[in-house]
């Protein structure tokens, strides 16, 4: 661990990738479908050396970038859930109390001439006494790192002041030890499901992502992709069917896996062409609330 | 300012110029952009292929914009800014370039028209029943070259551009898709799928191609704007046309002017607000501090002191949710906003009590069951449009009487726990006002709030009386547009 007493900039890391196309093509290799927009900002974080704030509904991937992300640049995914009450001792660092009062009793039984305070206190304010939680974990980390920051905007709005050293310059101040500086750049997610805003210092030290449902033609790769065995003809429907439903005004719009769990049932269930009886008795898997399959029903059967 | 990034070679300083001036346009336009954002921008753009629109766009997107709703806006501006800045960002955006595109066009006119042998006019020569046909022919395949092709040849054709004309786009916009007769083109497309297929299509069929259809006349309709724009721009330039372009956020849109699409945004963004307003309540009701001190629980507790009460215990605080009472005026100028209203508190009605709502014109009916009867909001809003009764005489708002039945049916249910909320302009048609009954209602309510759509400054203007009504509540409040009204909302629950 370097600890230097004032802050350092961190080495600047060579970049990941060469370009836009070279992103895009990895990570339709880890059998993630970027478009360009996700792609290009992937490529520009990197870069920028900026963390990626990625917000969108609910089950349209944003979580999984991150870890695909990690997964083609081969770096170790380090995960921070977030919930209400997270604190710094979860989230950044904590002193290992137990550990601390056990090498002061230990100290205390060996001799009995007692020794010089301050070497006590340097001695169990050391890196040896130190938990590292997640975020520290990952500035300290020697091998590569994606930083994946989840569901940010459940933390309180105080809360969010912990993250914004880390984001903006790579280090962490602990006051015993000094300014622990990163010795690598992580790549930083975070994701949010926009429950609430963001406050401004946090967006601001970020480059902003958002993802929507995908496109007809995207959506269909990804059910090609992730669906083995399945036709084209059948990727084709589930996805036109799926945009359709996405239209309606409804509670919960079916997201990217669910989609993707309503194209294996209905292989499942060999089944070759949708049509309405099929649809009508599958919904359930697409949609979650019951007004919402009453409205679907609805607005698929009666057209005219 | 203007075609700074004409040259080839990167210079700097013009790339800063440029991105300068679309920064300030971008903050012209309502949007927040920091220093720091703008320096993110500018290092950015340094990293990307600066021939590349899409991955540029992206690049500005990212650094500058942190909130999807002002993505739109964004948009608008960006292709004010750059749709003419420098040959790259042309050719790039046309995919292929002019020539194929040109190649293209020749080689389907010269399939269509056999040996007519007027080859190179563009459409000039054609009637618009064949142009009519391509274009048909091209959404049918869905064929985006084509479509792009047939956007410019429409503009050139049909839009009657002249330089220096004081004209909006969308007047060039309305001419063009006249010409095009782009309404009846679905029923059109429709038929003629029906054909090719043998007719047997079933509904969930029908439905899905009906949609493909109208997303690709959609898009057309783009590529029509986009040149309209692109044209304009040439004409007056950037800064003048991101003027004129210019729109308001969803949350800046003013209820009472705002055109449908501005609406349907509206309505769009209402959920996520929604989302967040609840949320947000939730939470500060769980902050709020203590409740009153537990007398039985900190003596319990004082046995393990000796009897001293050292560790104070407190009740629970109890959650005070307030009863709801919407009054809101249903009349033509203001129903857009008494609707959008009624939306969000029904949508937030769990941090209430209770909530009953009545809409008025000259008369008034409770409309509470409505929302009762179906979680659906929108569905009851409709119930409501089309199903409560609320004309008494001549259909012209009349608050005077409206309030007078209300009281006279509903003023024993105002206690002490409601809170009561007009919605409205105030605007009487110079019936008589009965005040008394907001004064009533004051005396016996724990708050009476008023919300007005109108600009403060017509207030008390004309026919409008809500100073009249102002003094016996608690507080009358501008409420143009949703960021007014979730202050507002914010400030009742």
């Amino acid at each position: 661990m370097t600890i230097t007493p004032d802050a350092a900039t961190p080495a600047a890391a060579e970049p990941r990738f060469e370009s836009v196309q070279e992103v895009r093509d990895a990570l339709r290799d880890a059998q993630y479908l970027a478009d360009d927009g996700i792609a290009g900002i992937a490529y520009l974080a990197d870069r920028l050396q900026k963390p990626i704030l990625v917000e969108g509904p609910a089950g349209t991937g944003k979580t999984q970038l991150a870890k695909s992300v990690a997964e083609i640049t081969g770096a170790k995914l380090i995960r921070l859930q977030c919930y209400e009450g997270l604190d710094e001792s979860k989230a950044l660092y904590e002193w290992n109390y137990k550990k601390q009062l056990l090498r002061i009793q230990t100290e205390r039984g060996a001799e009995e001439q007692t020794e010089d305070w301050t070497d006590v206190k340097d001695d169990i304010f050391s890196d040896e006494f130190l938990l590292t939680r997640p975020l520290l974990e990952a500035i300290t980390s020697d091998e590569p790192v994606v930083l994946l920051i989840d569901e940010v905007d459940r933390v309180e709005v105080e809360t969010e002041a912990l993250l914004l050293e880390i984001l903006s310059d790579y280090q962490v101040s602990i006051p015993e030890l000094g300014t622990i500086t990163a010795k690598q750049i992580p790549l930083v997610f975070l994701t949010s499901n926009n429950t609430r805003e963001l406050s401004e210092a946090l967006k601001r030290r970020c480059l902003y992502l958002h993802v929507d449902y995908p496109e007809l033609a995207r959506e269909k790769e990804i059910v090609l992709a992730k669906t083995p065995g399945i036709t084209d003809n059948l990727a084709d429907q589930v996805a036109r069917v799926v945009r359709s439903i996405r239209q309606l005004d409804l509670k919960k719009s079916p997201s990217v896996s669910e989609t993707l769990d309503w194209a294996r049932t209905l292989m499942l269930l060999n089944i070759e062409t949708i049509d309405e009886q099929t649809a009508k008795e599958t919904l359930n898997i697409l949609l979650k609330y019951q007004t919402d399959i009453a409205k679907a029903t609805k607005e698929l059967t009666v057209d005219d | 300012m203007t075609d700074v990034v004409g040259s080839h070679t990167q210079q700097p300083g013009g790339m800063l110029d440029l991105l300068n001036g679309f920064v300030v346009e971008l903050r012209n336009a309502g949007l927040p952009v920091s220093l720091t954002e703008n320096l993110d921008a500018m290092e950015a753009v340094q990293h990307i292929p600066i021939e590349d629109r899409d991955a540029f766009k992206y690049a500005l997107g990212a650094t500058l914009i942190k909130n999807h709703s002002h993505w739109r806006s964004f948009e608008t501006v960006f292709e004010v800014y750059f749709s003419l800045r420098g040959p790259e960002y042309k050719i790039s955006e046309d995919g292929e370039g002019d020539t194929d595109i040109d190649d293209l066009w020749r080689e389907l006119q010269d399939a269509q028209q056999q040996g007519e042998g007027n080859g190179q006019g563009g459409m000039d020569g054609m009637t618009p029943e064949e142009i009519a046909q391509m274009l048909m022919q091209a959404l049918m395949n869905g064929d985006q070259g084509m479509m792009r092709a047939m956007a410019k040849q429409a503009v050139q054709r049909f839009a009657g551009m002249e330089p220096g004309r004081p004209v909006g786009g969308t007047y060039y916009l309305y001419r063009t898709l006249r010409n095009l007769d782009l309404d009846n083109m679905l029923e059109k497309m429709m038929e003629a799928s029906a054909e090719e297929t043998g007719g047997e299509l079933t509904s969930l069929e029908e439905r899905l191609e009906k949609e493909e259809f109208s997303d690709r006349i959609e898009k057309f309709k783009g590529e029509i704007e986009a040149e309209i724009r692109r044209r304009l721009v040439a004409d007056r330039g950037a800064e003048a046309m991101a003027k004129t372009l210019r729109k308001p956020l969803p949350e800046d849109v003013e209820f009472m002017h705002a055109s449908r699409d501005e609406m349907a945004a509206l309505k769009k963004s209402l959920g996520p607000l929604t989302r967040k307003l609840a949320a947000r309540l939730a939470r500060k009701r769980k902050h709020k501090r203590k409740g009153p001190l537990d007398f039985r629980n900190t003596v319990r507790h004082s046995l393990s002191y000796g009897g001293v009460p050292a560790e104070p215990k407190f009740k629970a605080p109890r959650i005070a949710k307030p009863e709801l009472i919407v009054i809101a005026d249903i009349s033509g100028s203001v129903a857009a906003f008494a609707r959008f209203t009624l939306m969000l508190v029904y949508a937030i009605q769990n941090q209430f009590s209770k909530v009953r709502s009545f809409v008025f014109i000259d008369g008034i009916d409770e409309v509470t069951d409505f929302f009762k009867a179906t979680e659906d909001i929108q569905e009851a809003i409709h119930r409501v449009n089309t199903e409560a009764d609320v004309v008494w005489v001549d259909g012209h708002s009349d608050y005077g009487h409206a309030f007078e039945v209300w009281w006279n049916q509903h003023g024993k249910d105002v206690g002490p726990k409601s809170t009561v909320l007009f919605l409205g302009d105030a605007r009487n048609n110079y019936h008589a006002s009965q005040a008394w009954v907001v004064k009533e209602i004051q005396q016996k309510a724990r708050h009476v709030y008023w919300l007005n759509p109108e600009p403060k400054s017509y207030w008390n203007t004309g026919d409008s009386i809500v100073g009249e009504y102002g003094t016996y509540t608690d507080g009358v409040y501008e409420c143009r547009n949703l960021r007014q009204l979730e202050s507002f909302v914010d400030l009742l629950a």
